[in-house]
């Protein structure tokens, strides 16, 4: 305000200040153009181009060894840089959705959850694998995790890795694993009357955790959640036996009174405390025992997932991650090759043996250096074989969030949430409605 | 030097009557004045013009597309639906209404509770004798910490293992998976956090109570409560009108606490929160653009309450007209 009252009255003082601000104004935009000249300078010359590769939070360091190893070994064509997303699944969605949709060119190589391929790919921000790389990709690939990288008949992403979940349960418990979940009710049951750690430990939080919990059931019971094509909700009857399931198991002893708040690690924790006789859930749990608690480790044994219908195979959701290339991205050619790359045999053991990440190669899983590193993987592999994939639509996100909304608590779950089930899933594949 | 016209003077409101032998209020503009009044356009000018672009064309744009479907994930599928995605929104007992009820709940509690504790703390840092500056800055010190950093204290706090409050509450309990019991701790993280920004605000309106006038109602035998309620409350009205508008918006658009509290589940969702799930979750535009208009409503429906509920000493009213 000084400035109003300081100059003298008649004088035409305002020139003086109104140039100052003038030159300031100049000043900083001449700042800013040169900011941004520094900023958009990378990508010309002959060098190698930078590749941007958008992945999860890897903590071993396997990734950054396949990048460098990759980089080096591409002849000067290309050279990785890892950009890590954020550790919550939800958040590396939102922050690539964010800069694809504002075509962001320097996503490069996209680290994608099994689930994202058919939104990414429907919106336009990842580009199709072209017809002799697709064949090159998918030859020797688990069929599953190639079934989650299609979309509209074409291949719009490499599977990387894979997980799944297996049974662990205690042999001093159980001498003899069940194969059904009625088996293992019943043997919950049998462990509360004799008085001992009893709880069946499972996911059942609103999240996505207990989304794949109903999938592996309705698929088990020989049903499907959706149609191939993603348009319409099918359910029907394996949905109720799911439903069925999930209403069995929360009214039996084998429940954990606090399934409707667990995710993944608070069932590890369950499990370690000792009050567990039985736990689903992914191969990290093995070490983190071996490491937390020795006197359970001792006990810890582990086998394929129980059935819902005796005698027929298990279908378990299968999770991982599908490496995809950017629409938007500049080197698009070196892109494919880097992918090539990064999923070779080699990087992929190095995950596996490194970081406890599943390869999707097949013939990884036959080698005795990989069996011995990975003491689950036959049960692994065999889950994986025919594992079952979560619903392909491009409205994934909110039919997984209507599912775990409407099946909330577990303790209120029964066969009659069918229609209302039925109906919001329509509404989210039509982006009708609110999202939970 | 006089201050520019149109400035309440200190003392004003108490004694608007008196008038210190000045020229009339009208007058011709002095050729200096036009001039700075130039001058004040010009400086204005840039400001004005980067809020069109941030402020106005965002709100139209918002607008535009609250009547489309418009889903980033099926960009082939964008139309025109008219009216639908409001009604969609307002049709949704157990998501919009359900999270709407919660912000209002939320909302009242806080501002409330805010408005009795920020008045004792302005009361405390205006009459502190010593210490004053280590009183003030006591009490300012929670506004000073970035409320996300804050919220995730509350958060660690509140869960078993490894907080120190979850333990209060005995046994294996984890009161931020519970509705009726994260609710409280939401509300209270809200108060914790923005009662020093209320206290701030008042404390500008208790030094606009002359200490004459205090004097003068001890004189005539009144109350402490009596000088407090019918003196110093009449005389900050507008500080309370204005302390009260600010935090009433700010807290029925309340995000970060809950986000990092319980991320809206257990239906502890407000408005923002869900809005915040349809554009960013679902990345549908339409609906949530829609939700964003109604939301933006509400606010100005709150602020056109207040002005219109408390008349003439609303801010933004005259001051000089209160009485």
């Amino acid at each position: 305000m000084e400035c109003f009252v300081r100059h003298e009255p008649g004088k035409r003082g305002l020139t003086l200040s109104t140039r100052r601000i003038l030159g300031v104004a100049v000043g900083v935009m001449g700042l800013l153009a040169v900011a941004a000249a520094c900023g958009s300078s990378s990508g010309t010359g002959k060098g190698p181009v930078t590749l941007n590769w958008y992945i999860f939070p890897e903590f071993s360091g396997a990734f950054v060894k396949s990048a460098a190893q990759c980089s080096a070994h591409s002849n000067g064509s290309y050279n990785i840089k890892i950009q890590t997303l954020p550790n919550a699944a939800d958040g590396q969605r939102q922050q690539m959705v964010r800069r694809l949709a504002a075509d962001d060119s320097s996503l490069d190589i996209l680290g994608l959850d099994v689930t994202w391929t058919p939104e990414f790919a429907e919106a336009g921000w990842i580009q199709p694998w072209p017809q002799n790389l697709a064949q090159r990709v998918e030859k020797g690939t688990l069929k599953s995790m190639v079934d989650t990288a299609t979309w509209d008949g074409k291949l719009y992403s490499a599977p990387f890795n894979t997980n799944t979940q297996l049974l662990w349960y205690r042999k001093d418990l159980v001498p003899h694993p069940p194969t059904t979940w009625k088996q293992m009710i019943s043997m919950a049951n049998k462990l509360a009357q004799e008085g001992k750690p009893h709880h069946i430990e499972i996911q059942g939080a609103q999240y996505e955790g207990y989304t794949v919990w109903f999938n592996t059931l309705v698929n088990s019971a020989g049903g499907k959640i959706m149609s191939d094509d993603g348009q319409k909700v099918i359910l029907g009857h394996p949905a109720v036996v799911a439903l069925d399931t999930i209403h069995d198991l929360v009214h039996s002893k084998g429940a954990d009174p606090s399934i409707g708040n667990q995710m993944e690690d608070q069932t590890r924790l369950q499990f370690e405390a000792g009050v567990a006789a039985f736990e689903l859930n992914y191969p990290y749990v093995y070490p983190s025992a071996k490491a937390d608690v020795p006197d359970i480790f001792k006990n810890m044994r582990w086998t394929v997932y129980p059935t819902v219908k005796p005698g027929e195979p298990t279908h378990v959701t299968i999770g991982g991650i599908d490496l995809a290339v950017g629409k938007f991205s500049k080197h698009k050619a070196q892109a494919f090759a880097a992918i090539q790359c990064l999923r070779n045999p080699q990087n992929e053991i190095r995950n596996a043996v490194l970081g406890g990440l599943p390869p999707v190669l097949e013939s990884i899983y036959s080698q005795p250096s990989f069996q011995k590193a990975y003491p689950m993987w036959k049960a692994i592999f065999q889950t994986l074989k025919q594992a079952s994939v979560r619903p392909k639509t491009p409205a994934y996100q909110s039919v997984s969030l209507q599912i775990s909304y409407t099946l909330s608590p577990p303790s209120s779950v029964s066969a009659s949430d069918l229609g209302t089930l039925k109906s919001r899933i329509q509404d989210a594949i039509d982006s009708k409605g609110l999202v939970p | 030097m006089r201050p520019p016209l149109g400035t309440p003077r200190l003392g004003a409101v108490a004694d608007a009557g008196v008038q210190v032998g000045q020229p009339p209020r009208k007058r011709m503009l002095t050729e200096r004045q036009r001039a700075e009044r130039k001058l004040a356009w010009m400086l204005c000018a840039p400001a004005v013009a980067v809020m069109a672009l941030v402020a106005i064309y965002p709100i139209i744009y918002a607008i535009y597309l609250s009547f489309q479907r418009y889903d980033l994930r099926f960009p082939a599928d964008k139309t025109w639906v008219g009216i639908s995605n409001y009604t969609t929104i307002l049709t949704s007992t157990s998501l919009w209404w359900q999270a709407f009820g919660v912000t209002v709940l939320i909302t009242v509690v806080s501002v409330v509770i805010e408005l009795v504790l920020g008045m004792l703390a302005a009361i405390v840092m205006h009459r502190a004798i010593f210490g004053r500056g280590i009183v003030r800055t006591a009490v300012l010190l929670p506004y000073g910490i970035v409320t996300v950093v804050a919220a995730f204290s509350w958060q660690y706090a509140w869960t078993p293992g490894t907080g120190y409050l979850a333990g209060l509450l005995g046994g294996n309990s984890a009161p931020l998976t519970h509705q009726w019991q994260a609710i409280p701790i939401i509300i209270l993280a809200e108060v914790w956090k923005t009662t020093p920004f209320m206290a701030l605000l008042l404390l500008a309106g208790l030094s606009l109570v002359p200490e004459e006038l205090l004097r003068a109602a001890k004189v005539d035998g009144a109350t402490a409560w009596q000088r407090f309620w019918r003196v110093m409350v009449p005389v900050m009205k507008p500080a309370i009108l204005v302390a009260l508008l600010f935090r009433t918006l700010d807290a029925f658009r309340i995000f970060d606490n809950i986000y990092i509290l319980t991320q809206g589940s257990q239906n502890t969702r407000s408005v923002s929160i869900l809005d915040y799930d349809q554009l960013f979750t679902a990345l549908n535009l339409g609906v949530g653009s829609a939700m964003s208009v109604l939301i933006f409503l509400f606010t100005a429906l709150i602020a056109f309450g207040y002005i219109k509920g408390f008349g003439a000493a609303a801010p933004g009213q005259d001051v000089r007209g209160v009485r």
